[in-house]
């Protein structure tokens, strides 16, 4: 029997000890009164007390209150006097007993012990690979919802409850395994499944720092096979996760303070990565084109700091005004002191003749009421803010910033690119060494497929487990299959699937936007990005010779007896 | 001192000894085995097998048994009785004596190795 129910059935033996103990004595002590009181017989005669037997017999049918009507001999009167006692004792009894385990059932212990075992079934049950996800906040909540779109399954932790009530009502296609639990306890995480072998990752998105580096060095020292994917709002904290080898931490915002320099860079290859890595399904993001001058930071934290870095690794060093209510120490830069509200420290740090401004600081309600102050000011500026609350999204609406950094998204996007594909973040890193030629024309590429929507993003791994047919065919012929074979619709061959490849690796070596008749070979991988539905038909030409057969030679395959049967 | 173990204690040791009270005399012999003596037994052991419900230890899991065993018994030997007298109607014979005091035996046997644990618990406890 395993732990958990061990302890509910414990628990619920424990809690019915008093209930038991006192019908047990009710029962006994009104059995032996029974059988002390001398009876009556029809004449009159007094005769000898009940039998033991006769006395748990009435007793039985009486405290039950069956009320059976079977007695063997009329009652004496000390007989009648000795029963009314005992009716109203079992009676109490029975109550007694039942409220306690009607409350037995209310009680916090036991639903919490249940709650487990329910979870810990659940696990077990998974016989598909899954992640775990720590801490069901804004950031959870969104990766949840996209990996159960992208079909991937997981199990969700959090110490709130709420937001656990809020994921059973939600619209999920698989069954979501959920513990009301700290996942900062190496039990629960493996009550998760952690030790699993279908186990394939460890989200710690929880809101706090503190816990997500105790989750990721608890699962370090647990597991040491499996990726870790954490979140860090301060660098140290990332310096610490990063120390002791945590796969992915993703910091929200050194990760938005590097994509802002490649907005400035090449405007397109900012558009290209953001549409890549949003949420499938969302409006695909607008090209933004920040300008290159004069920069205003408000609010020197975390954020403001790694957009500082960044602007000064872009040589615009002198460009930049920091405005701070603290006096912090900005290398070098020229600072004032303020809260940065009010128009005066604006004026005096340049407004007029400043490009942009970014709106920094950790609380939303300022950061409006600079943005809004600055606009005023100069309604040309290029408004960046900073948003911690999703909360406070109609606000940030209203106003429409030219880039609003939501923390929550920035960290689920980063962690859903990692999760889903992991080729991803190395296609990143070389577009970001590209010209911005370039990613215009793989942007002209790109838009046409996914109509007006951010496209799903996958990896194709010519394998014998995830491409079996199409492995089959390469090995064992010498036929030079084309990467057009995999971008053919295997219903109709002379129409092409919505799917781009993006960029295909070999042995160790990158290639670009590879063309359509390169030629496939065994151990290739290859990032694609396109519509669902692309993507469910490729997976079924690779896995199925019948439809590789098709596409390749335009014949339909007749691969079962029936089949050959019919076609001769 | 803990009331608890006071309570727990006390009712183990009255199931033994009301067991033995019952036990003692010649096997065969009627009227050496009085029913309230049974009677008394079956529920102190009732009440200590209750008392050990929900304790996970090893030593907490002997103990539960070696109640359980001693309970079935006990009322094995009450259902042989009541059987005897009221079913059969042949009344308390030798024979329905010895194997109701014999079946009570074996409940009491069940019931000292329970003691035994208990002392050997206490023992094992150092302060």
């Amino acid at each position: 029997m395993s732990i958990v129910n061990d302890s509910v059935l414990f628990l619920v033996l424990r809690r019915m000890r008093t209930p038991l103990i006192v019908m047990i004595l009710i029962y006994a002590i009104s059995i032996f009164g029974l059988v002390l009181i001398p009876g009556i017989d029809a004449g009159g005669i007094s005769t000898a007390p009940m039998s033991f037997f006769d006395a748990f017999y009435f007793i039985s049918y009486t405290a039950t209150t069956i009320g059976f009507g079977e007695i063997p001999n009329a009652f004496s009167y000390g007989q009648r006097f000795w029963v009314t006692v005992c009716i109203y004792l079992t009676v109490i009894g029975w109550t007694y007993s039942i409220l306690s385990i009607l409350g037995l059932l209310k009680d916090d212990a036991l639903q919490r012990a249940l709650a487990r075992g329910r979870f810990q079934r659940k696990v077990k049950n998974l016989s598909e690979p899954f992640c775990i996800i720590c801490g069901l906040g804004e950031t959870g909540a969104l990766i949840a919802q996209t990996l159960d779109q992208v079909q991937m399954r997981f199990v969700v932790l959090d110490t709130r409850a709420e937001p656990l009530q809020e994921l059973e009502l939600g619209d999920y296609q698989a069954d979501v395994p959920a513990l009301n639990a700290d996942a900062q306890l190496p039990s629960t995480l493996l009550l998760a499944g952690l030790r699993r072998p279908q186990c394939k990752a460890v989200l710690a998105v929880t809101n706090s720092d503190e816990a997500n580096l105790a989750i990721a060095m608890t699962v370090r020292l647990l597991n040491p096979g499996i990726p870790i994917i954490a979140r860090a709002e301060h660098a140290a904290t990332a310096a610490n996760m990063n120390s002791f080898g945590t796969n992915f931490v993703v910091d929200p915002y050194a990760l938005y303070a590097r994509r802002l320099g490649l907005a400035m860079r090449s405007p397109p290859s900012y558009q290209l990565v953001e549409c890549l890595t949003r949420v499938p399904g969302s409006a695909i993001p607008e090209l933004h084109q920040p300008p290159i001058g004069k920069w205003i930071i408000c609010g020197y934290g975390h954020f403001g700091r790694a957009i500082v870095q960044h602007l000064d690794s872009m040589g615009l060093h002198d460009n930049i005004r920091i405005i701070d209510p603290r006096s912090t120490s900005p290398d070098d830069h020229l600072s004032i002191i303020s809260s940065g509200t009010d128009a005066n420290p604006l004026i005096d740090a340049g407004i007029k003749e400043a490009v942009g401004l970014v709106a920094a600081s950790d609380n939303d309600i300022n950061n409006l009421s600079i943005a809004i102050t600055a606009r005023e000011l100069n309604p040309d500026l290029f408004i960046v803010m900073r948003q911690s609350t999703s909360g406070n999204s109609m606000l940030f609406e209203a106003f429409d910033a030219n880039l609003t950094m939501v923390t929550t998204h920035t960290v689920a996007h980063a962690c859903l690119s990692f999760l889903t594909t992991p080729m991803l973040s190395r296609f990143i890193r070389e577009i970001e060494k590209q010209s911005s030629d370039w990613a215009e024309s793989a942007l002209a590429a790109l838009l046409p497929i996914c109509a007006g929507r951010v496209p799903f993003v996958w990896t194709t791994r010519i394998n014998h487990i995830k491409t079996p047919a199409l492995t089959q065919v390469l090995q064992h012929t010498d036929l030079s299959i084309p990467l057009s074979a995999l971008m053919t619709s295997n219903r109709n061959r002379t129409q092409p699937l919505k799917a781009l490849p993006l960029m295909m690796e070999r042995a160790g070596k990158i290639i670009l936007r590879p063309d359509a008749d390169f030629p496939l070979h065994a151990g290739d991988k290859i990032i694609w990005a396109g519509s669902r539905e692309a993507w469910n038909e490729q997976k079924l030409t690779t896995n199925y010779s019948n439809a590789l057969n098709y596409v390749l030679t335009g014949k339909s395959g007749a691969d079962s007896w029936l089949g050959k049967l019919f076609n001769t | 001192m803990n009331l608890e173990k006071v309570v727990f204690g006390f009712f183990i040791l009255l199931a033994a000894t009301l067991n033995f009270g019952f036990f003692i005399g010649d096997i065969a012999r009627p009227e050496l085995h009085h029913v309230y003596e049974l009677f008394a037994a079956i529920v102190v052991n009732l009440i200590a097998t209750t008392l050990k419900f929900g304790d996970r230890t090893q030593i907490g899991a002997i103990h539960l048994a070696t109640s359980l065993v001693a309970d079935l018994q006990l009322i094995a030997a009450a259902i042989t009785w009541g059987v005897a007298v009221h079913v059969l109607q042949v009344g308390m014979t030798p024979e329905i004596t010895a194997s109701v005091v014999s079946l009570s035996g074996g409940a009491l046997f069940a019931n000292v190795v329970s003691v035994i644990l208990l002392i050997a618990e206490t023992l094992m406890m150092r302060r």
